[in-house]
């Protein structure tokens, strides 16, 4: 493996955070420009959202259920067994449903970005489509950028929901606790800052997971081994900057916002 | 060996006027990283005209295809391609020039997820949004230019090598652009698909009247462009008697170096006294 100086290493470092900065500018800046490729957002909705469904469902409502049953103890010891409904709806709809959704989407969505266009660049069909007079970044880019954001956020409104009904069914069928307790108690726990703070995270998630996905995509080279490692970097860069975004992102609205 | 460098004044070319070239380029250097490609690479392209880029590998001629497409810029130099000064231009501007031109890739860069069809429309669905009647007899007929109407459902990975490469001749022309780019057409090819890919370039040149360029490594593919010509009656190529040759748009411009060593027609590239080229043409 060829050596790389400390200065040399840096230099590429910051250039990358630069060329990541401008993708995600322009991603942002070609909403305002035509054409717009309606056609292409809602093909890339449709791949993202529909066919992160059935996971995004199955995990949410084992989270939502695994999260009752080890709560249950501890709530039973103080006699408060009957908070649990509201335990999995904060739990859920401030933190796990974002971030759970979050890197499953990333798992599944950076890492085929990257690879679809990192196909693209090594077979030159990103030039072609230059040459052909269309700007990749609004044609790839862009789309996809808009429905990842569009479609996680209605992502984690059904992962909460099913989370939810996850915990539901172990406090009814294990816990032997009213069902409709369970569902007032989870409802009305809930004020606007839960639910606000639950829909802000995977606007932001989403943004990140599609441009470090299609960031690492127009970025790789060094043919098949070069897509391979675009597609690795891209699910961990992107895991990895949601569970760093999420901290922040809690921090400043529960302390600056006085979200408690 | 000794590489004499052919007088190219690039000073005389920027002082002319680009009114009838297609392409000109003007003393244009690029480097990457420490890797010098082209040094100094002065040429014109007179409008109508095929010029057949030669060079060992290395040598640039891929990378000035690029540069005429403003895939790249130049380090150093002026390129003026249908008259705009690509060097100067913002990608966002390059688009409506790109419009203009055809781009024929090494290895055909056809859009795998896309049919034949698909491929061959999309710069048409690009620029009117849905596919209707008129882009659909467009294709056909591009289609039927280069005799593959019947892949129009097919996916390129469907198709052999050279089919391919007749898809994205069939992508380049079907907007009738001014100026067609070809990299390296018949390069891995079998000697009867070569033919075929030259016959459809010449056909191109005489029917259409489209300036281009070519990069080959096949020399035996540009003397024959610079030797037939497309007859359309018999719908073949025709080879003209050796003093019809100079009748023929077609030159040749030979890169060494990074550096052109030789533009000319065939007669002047037959009469070199240049040892590199004439071992070249060999």
């Amino acid at each position: 493996m060829e050596l790389i100086s400390p200065t040399e290493l840096a230099k590429q470092k910051v250039q990358a955070v630069q060329d990541y900065t401008l993708l995600a500018i322009r991603s942002i800046g070609n909403i305002f420009r035509k054409p717009l490729y309606l056609a292409d957002m809602l093909q890339q909705a449709d791949l993202i959202g529909v066919g992160s469904l059935p996971i995004v469902v199955l995990i949410g409502f084992f989270t939502g259920a695994v999260l009752a049953v080890q709560t249950a103890n501890t709530l039973q010891r103080f006699g408060s067994i009957t908070l649990i409904g509201q335990l999995v709806s904060l739990s859920m709809v401030r933190e796990l449903g974002p971030v759970l959704t979050g890197i499953l989407v990333a798992g599944r969505n950076a890492s085929g970005m990257a690879s679809e266009l990192g196909s693209m660049i090594v077979t030159e069909q990103i030039d072609a489509m230059r040459a052909l007079g269309t700007d990749p970044m609004k044609k790839l880019v862009t789309p996809r950028v808009t429905a990842t954001v569009f479609m996680l956020f209605f992502l984690t409104i059904i992962s909460d929901f099913v989370g939810l009904a996850g915990g539901l069914m172990v406090a009814k069928l294990l816990l032997n606790l009213d069902a409709r307790q369970y569902w007032s108690n989870a409802w009305q726990s809930l004020v606007f800052e839960d639910v606000f703070m639950g829909l802000v995270k995977p606007v932001l998630f989403g943004f990140i997971i599609s441009t470090v996905g299609c960031f690492y995509g127009m970025t790789a080279r060094g043919g098949t081994q070069g897509v391979g490692r675009a597609t690795t970097q891209a699910v961990v860069t992107a895991s990895v900057l949601i569970i760093v975004t999420n901290f922040f992102v809690t921090q400043f609205l529960m302390n600056v916002l006085s979200y408690k | 060996m000794s590489a004499p460098t052919l007088p190219l004044d690039s000073a005389v070319i920027a002082t002319q006027d680009h009114s009838g070239f297609a392409v000109v380029f003007e003393d244009v250097w690029l480097a990457f990283e420490e890797n010098e490609v082209l040094r100094g690479v002065s040429f014109r392209l007179p409008l109508g005209e095929t010029k057949a880029l030669f060079g060992v590998a290395g040598a640039g001629k891929s990378t000035i295809l690029k540069l005429v497409l403003g895939l790249l810029k130049p380090d150093a130099g002026r390129i003026t391609v249908l008259g705009a000064g690509v060097a100067e231009m913002r990608e966002q501007d390059l688009f409506a020039l790109r419009g203009k031109i055809g781009m024929v890739f090494q290895e055909s860069a056809l859009f795998d997820s896309l049919t034949v069809r698909e491929n061959v429309a999309f710069r048409l669905m690009e620029e009117h949004g849905i596919y209707s009647e008129d882009i659909d007899r467009r294709v056909r007929e591009a289609l039927s230019f280069v005799e593959l109407e019947h892949t129009v459902d097919m996916l390129p990975s469907e198709l052999s090598g050279g089919m391919r490469r007749r898809v994205a001749i069939a992508r380049a022309i079907i907007t009738q652009p001014e100026l067609l780019l070809y990299d390296s057409p018949t390069g891995g090819l079998d000697p009867v698909t070569s033919n075929t890919i030259v016959e459809l370039i010449v056909k191109q040149r005489d029917v259409y009247k489209t300036s281009s360029l070519l990069v080959s490594h096949r020399l035996q593919d540009a003397f024959t462009m610079a030797t037939h010509e497309f007859d359309r009656q018999s719908s073949q190529l025709r080879a003209l008697p050796r003093g019809q040759y100079c009748n023929v748009p077609m030159s040749f411009l030979v890169l060494r170096d990074g550096k052109v060593i030789f533009d000319g027609d065939i007669h002047e590239l037959a009469q070199t006294k240049d040892d590199y080229i004439r071992e070249y043409i060999s």
